[in-house]
């Protein structure tokens, strides 16, 4: 089945990707390898439930790593 | 002397320290390894693919072999703090959660209710909550019937450096909750901010800015990791009362007649 194109907003900003569930869209954006947490429209996406987590157009996707803090 | 531990682990410092605004990843490394201290405060933020940020200082905290203590800095409603700390829990594999809900921008003081909230929801969910809170005591039992089994009042606004600005709150405070693990979180500029802390018997200080701005943060932070010490070690000494009268330390009597 052929993935369609569609217009996401990730981290803030308008991005195009080809994706049908969240794992493939960390893959499509070369996060694959990284250490990151996801939230998909506010709502917190465990690691286990990437691939079974379809996405939309209008999506809001968070991908967020370790950083320094207070 | 029963050893300081939140929600059973151990802690074998007093001081919590901040990796927030150091001038360079090497100097927040020394920093840590000067300070002693064995639990680090950390957060999460967007990731970039390309430029990565997140995933060299992760490795870095990684190699510095401490326990750390995620936030959720920023957060300004119960929902934005519950889901950055169940990110957190991925991401850092701990259930421990140093819960900020915001509620003023100026002062960065938390918004109580929504703190309450949040730790209810979260300690129900296994998080273990370490919530930044206000002296107010109130609030304070809120928190312990939510399931917080530690509790940590600002001494200042975030990033202040004022020191202690409510000493007798925070001395009720320890007075009221004789058990519970206290941590003052916020405010400290100076070491005898962390001591004066310490010699009120708090078990322990979260701070960052102090040394992460102080023109040598390395120096800074063993400074405050002795501060604390000190100050611990009077707490346990037990401080001589105040008075309002001076009395000679040296014996009056045997004084020769000179006049």
């Amino acid at each position: 089945m052929e993935t369609l194109a569609l217009l996401i907003t990730l981290n803030g900003e308008p991005r195009e990707l080809a994706a049908s569930n969240l794992a493939e869209a960390l893959a499509a954006l070369d996060y694959a390898d990284a250490i990151v947490a996801t939230a998909l429209n506010g709502e917190f996406v465990p690691q286990r439930k990437r691939r079974e987590t379809p996405l939309a157009p209008g999506d809001r996707l968070e991908i967020v790593a370790p950083r320094q803090g207070g | 002397m029963k050893p300081l531990a939140f929600y059973g682990q151990t802690v074998t410092s007093r001081l919590l320290l901040g990796t927030s605004q150091y001038p360079s990843p090497a100097i927040l490394a020394e920093a840590v390894k000067a300070s002693g201290a064995g639990i680090v405060t950390v957060s999460l933020r967007r990731e970039g693919a390309r430029l990565r940020e997140g995933q060299d200082f992760w490795g870095l905290i990684r190699a510095l072999g401490v326990k750390v203590l995620p936030n959720t800095a920023g957060c300004h409603s119960v929902k934005e703090a519950v889901t950055t700390a169940q990110m957190a829990r991925e991401v850092f594999d701990t259930p421990w959660i140093k819960l900020e809900v915001i509620g003023e921008a100026d002062t960065l003081q938390p918004d109580v209710f929504a703190l309450v909230e949040a730790a209810r929801i979260l300690s129900a969910d296994g998080f273990e909550v370490f919530p930044y809170t206000t002296e107010d005591l109130v609030v304070a039992e809120r928190l312990l019937e939510a399931g917080c089994q530690v509790l940590m009042p600002w001494g200042a606004p975030i990033g202040s450096g004022q020191g202690l600005n409510n000493p007798w709150g925070l001395r009720a405070m320890r007075a009221h909750f004789p058990d519970v693990p206290l941590v003052v979180d916020a405010g400290i500029g100076l070491p005898s901010h962390a001591a004066a802390a310490m010699e009120l018997g708090y078990d322990a200080i979260l701070l960052n800015t102090a040394v992460a701005k102080a023109g040598d943060p390395v120096a800074m932070a063993l400074a405050m990791a002795r501060a604390i010490e000190a100050g611990r070690t009077a707490h346990l000494a037990g401080p001589m009362p105040p008075r309002d009268m001076a009395a000679p330390s040296t014996p009056v009597l045997g004084k020769a007649n000179l006049t």
